[in-house]
């Protein structure tokens, strides 16, 4: 009786704590919308999204697409995320496959590798990111002039226009089709049963075929398969021009986001049983099989889940781009904010497009996981 | 678990067996380890070269800096700037008082002694306010310095401890609401938590410095650096709640029934069974996230806070500086650098200590 009574009283104490806390985030919401409603209104703004239509008439540093300054703010905000997706696709890529290199060399057998990959870890993880950015982009900016430009062997040349690479002589829709070719075999190689050692040459040899293949099909008649960069008088023509907010951002991130994920790769092998490399070394399998047929596919079940997390990391660390004028999304969101003042819609939209982009991810790492997991465990 | 503070270190001296056998055992080997001494000791023989042997040091010979070596010049002219910010030239001891209080509440609190619910609550509450006292002048009876006027590496270490101090307590919360056996509150605190893990820390600070005045009626806004405040302190806690979750994890149940058996109310249980073990699992986890913090106060420079990373950026901001960009952002990564990875490494420790207790 007396118990019952007990739980009778618990169990209201526990819906009232409960409908009061629906009610307080009612009331919150409520007055959040309310004095919206006077401030825009104080401020003269109309909410909505018909200012997506307007025009921008504003410039900023960076597209992979043609644009204007005329262009409607929903093809600039769509520009924005694609920069900012482009970024964090290159940074992720690179950061891993650096950050598996060094990880590993984390764990190797001579000290001095070990030592060598221990102090980049310890400087490149230690410093805070935007300051790195922007280190890099003084050195950037303080590199000489196109006529004076850097040059590495009269292919490549460094100025503080930017970074100027030979490229192939195609369209970019071409391009795009190569790099989407590079990802499918990525995939497709990661659920295969190859060994580790074996999937990465033929990725590493299927991405260079794509890329020949590319260059001696689709190259425009009378024009030579690469395109290098020359100067013609104040500027390079041909090949690819990299920005130097471009450059300063992928090198940042990656020397930053590779540190991290060394860590999760160094913190995965070493999570291997001692007693199963030990049985690989007593039937007599060289250090390399070792890595590539125990270690490494043994490893990658403990990395993959806290790899995905510095995937999710580096995509959110594009937004420090507004910091050196590189027009990501949330440069390019600010910029709308202030010219435009429509903050609640623009800020609605960015965190939109932040939580679709990391879902996404997160799903692609539970799907690696699964895809990877044991059979029968 | 036993006691943390009671486990001797490991032996830490050098096993030159281990050493020689893993560096020249082989032919292969050493030459592997020789090629990586090389380069290594080219690259460290550049950095020395023009961090020190070429440098010149003191202010009054500017003219003599070259390209060659570094010019610390600027540091030597420019370092009140640089670590105070715009804060009033004379009441420059106020702020390093300021700061030796902040950093001396951190290597404090890595003593284990402190480790106890209320003496860390005092000295880090105690710090805080010592802190603002000595700033912002006016309690005193000195001069009125106002929030506006801090800068630089005083201002990077008020944010820092204040987001600590702020987002401990609500990472607590969110932890504890997000295992409460009522629904609402769960999920609640899980929309909370994966909402801002999910954003980018600038997003959510942005909104708090332009977002949020105009969702606020104006007698509630308070000053943007508040409310930036608050904002990084929900970062922190909703990350710092994921770190008490793996904590509570590593707890049996038992516990809690074994306290409910006896009597003992859900604050009892918690107060002295259940969180003191939480604490201790969640040690080396929290430590980085202090670490991962102090590191990411630095982004507050993008919505327009004088930290150190712009007063760095004001110091070579005149013609005379303008060429000595480098070096000021070395000095400023070496402050960084010092901080986070000597806390790093203590974190280390601890964990290394906690696996061997544990055993």
């Amino acid at each position: 009786m007396q118990v019952e009574e007990l739980r009778a009283r618990a169990a209201r104490r526990k819906f009232a704590i409960q409908a009061l806390l629906i009610v307080g985030v009612i009331v919150i919401i409520w007055s959040a919308i309310a004095s919206a409603r006077i401030n825009l209104t104080a401020l003269g703004i109309t909410s909505g999204f018909g200012f997506l239509e307007r025009s921008t008439g504003w410039s900023y540093s960076f597209s992979l697409i043609e644009r204007d300054i005329n262009d409607t703010y929903t093809k600039t905000l769509w520009i924005g995320f694609q920069n900012s997706v482009f970024v964090g696709f290159i940074s992720i890529v690179l950061s891993t496959v650096l950050g598996f290199a060094i990880g590993t060399a984390r764990d190797a057998y001579n000290l001095s590798i070990k030592a060598a990959a221990t102090t980049f870890v310890q400087i490149f993880r230690n410093i805070p990111l935007i300051l790195q950015v922007v280190f890099w982009y003084a050195i950037l900016i303080h590199m000489p002039g196109p006529r004076q430009a850097i040059s590495v062997g009269e292919l490549a040349f460094i100025s503080n226009r930017g970074v100027m690479l030979p490229g192939l002589n195609v369209t970019s829709s071409i391009a795009v089709g190569m790099i989407a070719f590079s990802v499918l075999l990525f995939i497709a190689l990661t659920i295969s049963k190859a060994t580790f050692g074996k999937k990465l040459i033929l990725w590493f040899s299927g991405s260079i075929l794509a890329l020949i293949l590319a260059g001696v099909l689709f190259t425009p008649e009378g024009e030579s398969i690469l395109s290098i960069p020359t100067l013609k008088g104040l500027r390079f023509v041909g090949g690819i021009t990299v920005s130097i907010e471009l450059v300063a951002m992928i090198v940042s991130i990656v020397l930053y986001g590779s540190a991290y994920i060394a860590e999760v790769v160094r913190g995965g092998l070493q999570e291997v049983p001692k007693g199963l490399i030990e049985a690989g070394q007593a039937i007599g399998l060289p250090q390399r099989a070792i890595w590539s047929r125990i270690k490494m596919p043994m490893a990658l079940r403990t990395i993959i889940p806290p790899l995905g997390n510095q995937w999710i990391f580096i995509m959110k660390a594009t937004t420090i781009g507004v910091a050196i004028g590189f027009s990501d999304l949330f440069y390019i969101v600010s910029t709308s904010i202030t010219q435009s003042g429509q903050t609640l819609e623009l800020i609605a939209l960015l965190m939109g497009a932040f939580l679709t982009v990391n879902y996404l991810i997160a799903q692609l790492t539970n799907w690696l996981n699964a895809s990877l997991k044991l059979k029968g465990h | 678990m036993a006691d943390v503070s009671s486990i001797a270190p490991t032996g830490s001296r050098i096993d030159w067996a281990k050493l020689r056998r893993r560096t020249i055992a082989t032919p292969k080997d050493t030459a592997i380890t020789v090629f990586v001494a090389i380069i290594m000791g080219w690259l460290v023989w550049l950095a020395l070269d023009w961090a020190i042997f070429k440098a010149v040091w003191s202010a009054d010979n500017v003219d003599q800096c070259s390209k060659d070596g570094a010019c610390w010049s600027v540091v030597h002219a420019r370092h009140r700037l640089i670590l105070f910010g715009l804060y009033p030239y004379d009441l420059h001891w106020r702020s390093t008082l300021a700061c030796v209080v902040i950093i001396l509440t951190v290597v404090l609190s890595c003593f284990p002694t402190i480790w106890s619910f209320k003496r860390l609550g005092t000295l880090w509450i105690t710090a805080f306010s010592a802190y603002y006292l000595l700033m912002e002048g006016s309690l005193l009876g000195m001069e009125q310095v106002t929030t506006d006027q801090w800068g630089g590496l005083a201002l990077t270490l008020f944010l820092f401890a204040s987001v600590v101090l702020l987002g401990m307590p609500m990472g607590l919360g969110l932890a504890l609401m997000r295992r409460s056996s009522m629904p609402v509150v769960r999920l609640f605190a899980s929309l909370i938590i994966d909402f801002i893990r999910s954003l980018p820390l600038l997003t959510t600070l942005f909104t708090a410095a332009v977002v949020v005045p105009i969702l606020l009626p104006d007698w509630l806004q308070g000053d943007k650096i508040w409310r930036v405040i608050i904002a990084f302190a929900l970062f922190f806690a909703c990350y710092q709640a994921e770190v008490f979750r793996g904590g509570f994890q590593a707890i049996p149940k038992g516990q809690f029934e074994a306290g409910k058996a006896l009597g003992l109310g859900y604050w009892q249980i918690l107060g002295r069974i259940v969180l003191p073990q939480v604490f201790r699992h969640a040690l080396p986890s929290t430590v980085n996230m202090v670490v991962v913090t102090f590191k990411e106060t630095a982004i507050v420079i993008i919505i327009g806070f004088f930290d150190i990373l712009a007063s760095a950026g004001a110091a070579f901001g005149t013609a005379l500086w303008a060429p000595y960009y480098m070096e000021v952002y070395v000095f400023v990564a070496l402050i960084y650098w010092s901080f986070i990875f000597s806390l790093g490494q203590y974190g280390e420790y601890l964990k290394r200590r906690m696996t061997v207790a544990a055993r």
